[in-house]
């Protein structure tokens, strides 16, 4: 094994064309294998989690592409952890993903799900994480959540109540609100 | 191990405008990676097909087509590893690119280059348990965008790559060897220097070409690595 680690393979911008690989119906057009879904099939209490991703300027990013990532219900991960992945939807410039409420995974944070974003013009995907309003404790006890030096950021990370099982996450890639993004 | 952001382009990259309003300008809040991020992605991509690897045929055989894609042909294979030189096995690449005029079967697509009837552009395959992989599919050309004015991307193929651990997610570009145009792109020249884009840079194999069929690159990549006894713990999910 080299001492020295290899470097590893650079990232470039998934470009205007993403939904090709990622969400070909988009695209405009099918084809016979459609990996990823922003709808999960596990097991727990159904929840949406919806929003734009909005520029520097406030307006909405459509062509990017949405991963989602998260614990099950039970808060279970390994081969349980579930992935999602949504574009952006043109009718309504959001993503939206039709998921589980996720669990604690009891790394002492509380629930979440971790969310990436694919656009052209983001040279490396972006990591976020969207917590729940319900855990009015969290900016407090979370270990990422507690660790945000400005204050004031700390909500860029917690979806709003829209509704019963329904989350609103808007991604603001700069600005005066910039949401925090991860480098884990 | 931590994600050497020195290895990628910074968000943002001036010479890419579209980067300028679409880059965090605060710092990235720096954690460690826990049980989710060190999670193997499970797809449900147990089926996957035959002609999923194989861009010159996929789009027709799925639309009842008999032909094949129009353009050079190419193999383009190589290996996954992680930076302690351990394979990545069983590892979702996705690709996606232009038809061999330049032009994507994409409703955005504006350039006045045709389509192909025969091609859709995106293809998948897994790593097999030495981390090696293989598409079959035609050299896409090059294509103009508007930046500084109009410039030309040269020839790449976009890839999508999912390890052994979501931390190792990686999108990149895949270029051609002696392509000119590469070091006059503002995208692929977002890395910084020239060593860096020859990692992103497929080399002919001569030596693997389908004799009379098609000509072969190999490219091979590096994910992410992560700590020696990490891997080793993991569920064998997939
Ligand atoms: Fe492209």
């Amino acid at each position: 094994m080299p001492i020295d680690p290899l470097k590893e393979t650079p990232s470039q911008t998934a470009g205007p064309f993403v939904h090709i690989g990622f969400a070909p119906h988009r695209a405009g057009f099918a084809m016979p294998f459609d990996t990823g879904s922003p709808r999960a099939h596990a097991v727990g209490e159904r929840i949406v989690l919806t929003g734009q991703v909005l520029d520097g300027s406030g307006a909405p990013v459509t062509d990017a592409v949405v991963e989602l990532v998260q614990a099950d219900a039970a808060g279970a991960v390994g081969d349980k952890a579930i992935w999602l992945r949504s574009p952006i939807e043109p009718e309504t410039a959001c993503y939206r993903f039709e998921t589980v409420r996720p669990g604690a995974i009891g790394d002492g944070c509380a629930a979440y799900v971790t969310l990436w974003i694919f656009a052209r013009g983001v040279n490396i995907h972006l990591e976020t994480r969207a917590y729940f309003p319900e855990d009015t404790d969290a900016p407090a006890t979370d270990p990422v959540l507690s660790r945000i030096e400005q204050r004031h950021r700390v909500e860029t990370l917690i979806a709003t109540a829209d509704g019963p099982g329904q989350y609103r996450f808007d991604i603001r890639l700069q600005g005066e609100r910039e949401t925090v993004f991860l480098d884990v | 191990m931590r994600r050497d952001r020195g290895s990628h382009p910074p968000a943002y990259a001036p010479g890419y405008k579209t980067s300028v309003l679409r880059s965090p300008r605060a710092a990235l809040l720096s954690i460690e990676p826990g049980p989710l991020e060190l999670s193997r992605p499970v797809f449900g991509t147990e089926a996957i097909g035959p002609l999923d690897h194989n861009l010159i045929r996929n789009f027709a055989a799925a639309n009842g087509l008999q032909g094949e894609a129009l353009g050079p042909r190419i193999v383009v294979h190589g290996r996954v590893v992680d930076q302690n030189g351990r394979p990545v096995p069983h590892g979702l690449i996705e690709i996606w690119q232009a038809n061999a005029a330049g032009k994507y079967r994409h409703v955005k697509d504006g350039y006045r280059a045709p389509l192909d009837p025969q091609f859709g552009g995106c293809g998948r395959c897994l790593t097999d348990a030495d981390g090696r992989y293989q598409f079959f599919t035609i050299q896409p050309g090059p294509y103009p965008w508007p930046n500084n004015g109009s410039e030309w991307r040269p020839a790449h193929i976009h890839l999508s790559l999912f390890g052994i651990a979501f931390a190792q997610r990686l999108v990149t570009q895949v270029y051609f060897e002696g392509d000119p145009l590469i070091p006059l792109c503002p995208i692929a020249n977002t890395v910084g220097d020239p060593v860096a884009v020859d990692r992103m840079t497929a080399k002919l194999d001569m030596a693997r070409q389908g004799p009379f069929d098609h000509l072969t690159y190999r490219f091979d990549m590096v994910l992410r690595g992560a700590r020696q006894t990490f891997f080793e713990t993991r569920p064998e999910g997939m």
